[in-house]
């Protein structure tokens, strides 16, 4: 059989109103449109496809009308590509365009979610794009302006084509895109204290190295200001260290938590080991569970209260167990509690950690 | 968790724990280093009644430390 009766790969084009002629800012609440052909970036993206993948349609929306309208914007962008019966999604390169990057990876995630397209877009690393979008969808790292629209619609194509071939399996790195946060497992040909050894080595000698157990990077906010008036102050307690009733009702996880527990305790004066026990899996519990006031010291702030060291205990502490915990699950915890202290007129906490 | 606390409800947060640095990691603004890791509010090696003063002078460090307005993260010492 020749090339040309061959099934070629059908590719859909995503762009906004400047790269499609359309008009710069004044025509940015420009609404979803369709053509039959490749435009702008897309003939470049068109020539490096070729011969084996062709753009079948470009599927156009302003910058302005994608951000103020997203939800209109995405379903009626679906649509119109979805009517290209694509193989694959290509959308921007955005460069260092806020919006674009937003509609680009917006656009690029929502097709492999809604209609199971694959689909992957390129932008500068510093485009907010990135880090809203690089975990749901495949985003190529590009220049931060459109001189770099050749290369990056290069690297979009040979992109593009192993991605319908099913050939995107290395790591991020190597397959050239921003990081999605996924681990794969594999079998490495070097035992992992081999590895480590090298890897010590390598950073003894002030050789480059590659971790391969990546740390989180942790944000920083400027302090609250100082309680005022501590004698009618409400404090919180709050713990990561796993003190719970006993018998976890809450079915917390002993590490790895997906979830935190609250519990009452109006009334309660001090921790006793018959009501409370910890179930962390992170330290030695021995002591927790003798007197769980070690990790929580209920009954010093219930003493202070009634000296009236300060105002009020709040009437119910919050828990879970910080061993092993995803990031993002202790700061939705942290969210979800700060806004229940914050409807409950709390003042301050005091968070306990093992 | 305390960090997104402190931001969310915009009221101060001072954690007790024992590795210092990585309550200074997590992003933690007012820190008292707590006695020991299974044990951070209480030492009860001690004996019952010094195990309980431990923990009225770290409630007390910990309260005065909500109460102080802080420019930066700062570890409370005794």
């Amino acid at each position: 059989m020749s090339e040309s009766n061959e099934k070629k790969i059908r590719v859909v084009h995503y762009i906004n109103q400047f790269f499609a002629g359309i008009g710069g800012e004044e025509k940015a609440d420009c609404e979803p449109l369709s053509k039959q052909e490749a435009m702008g970036p897309g003939m470049a993206l068109k020539a490096k496809l070729a011969p084996e993948a062709e753009v079948v349609g470009t599927v156009i929306c302003g910058d302005g009308y994608y951000g103020e309208h997203t939800n209109d914007a995405r379903e009626r962008c679906l649509s119109l590509i979805k009517a290209f019966e694509p193989d694959v999604v290509v959308a921007g390169p955005a460069f260092a365009a806020g919006r674009y990057g937003f509609a680009c990876g917006d656009i690029a995630s929502s097709v492999t979610e809604r209609l199971g397209v694959p689909a992957l877009t390129a932008m500068y690393e510093e485009n907010p794009g990135v880090a809203l979008y690089a975990k749901k969808t495949y985003i190529l790292p590009c220049g931060d302006n459109a001189r770099g629209v050749a290369e990056a619609a290069g690297r979009m194509a040979a992109f593009a084509k192993k991605l319908v071939a099913g050939e995107v399996k290395g790591p991020a790195r190597v397959e050239g895109y921003f990081p999605r946060g996924v681990r794969k497992n594999f079998v490495h040909e070097q035992p992992g204290g081999e590895r480590a050894v090298e890897m010590l080595l390598s950073r003894l000698r002030g050789e480059a190295f590659r971790t391969e157990y990546e740390m989180p990077v942790f944000n920083k906010i400027p302090p609250a200001p100082a309680l005022k008036d501590l004698k009618n102050a409400t404090i919180a307690l709050v713990c990561s260290g796993g003190i719970v009733p006993m018998g976890n009702p809450d079915r917390i996880r002993v590490s790895s938590a997906e979830s935190f527990g609250i519990y009452d305790i109006s009334g309660v004066s001090d921790l006793t080991p018959d009501k409370y026990e910890s179930i962390h899996g992170g330290y030695e519990r021995a002591f927790a569970n003798r007197d769980p006031d070690v990790i929580l010291p209920l009954d010093v702030m219930r003493a202070f209260e009634k000296q009236g060291v300060f105002g009020k205990l709040h009437d119910k502490f919050y828990s879970t167990t910080g061993t092993g915990t995803a990031v993002s699950f202790a700061e939705q915890f942290g969210r979800e509690i700060g806004e229940e202290l914050k409807q409950s007129g709390v003042d301050a906490v005091i968070l306990t950690s093992t | 968790m305390g960090r997104e606390i402190e931001r969310v409800a915009g009221i101060p947060v001072v954690q007790i724990a024992t590795i210092i640095p990585i309550m200074l990691t997590v992003g933690a603004n007012r820190i008292v280093p707590g006695i020991a890791i299974p044990h951070p509010t209480g030492d009860p090696d001690l004996g019952p009644e010094r195990d309980r003063a431990v923990r009225e002078e770290l409630v007390m460090r910990s309260l005065g430390a909500l109460a102080t307005d802080v420019a930066e993260q700062t570890v409370f010492e005794k």
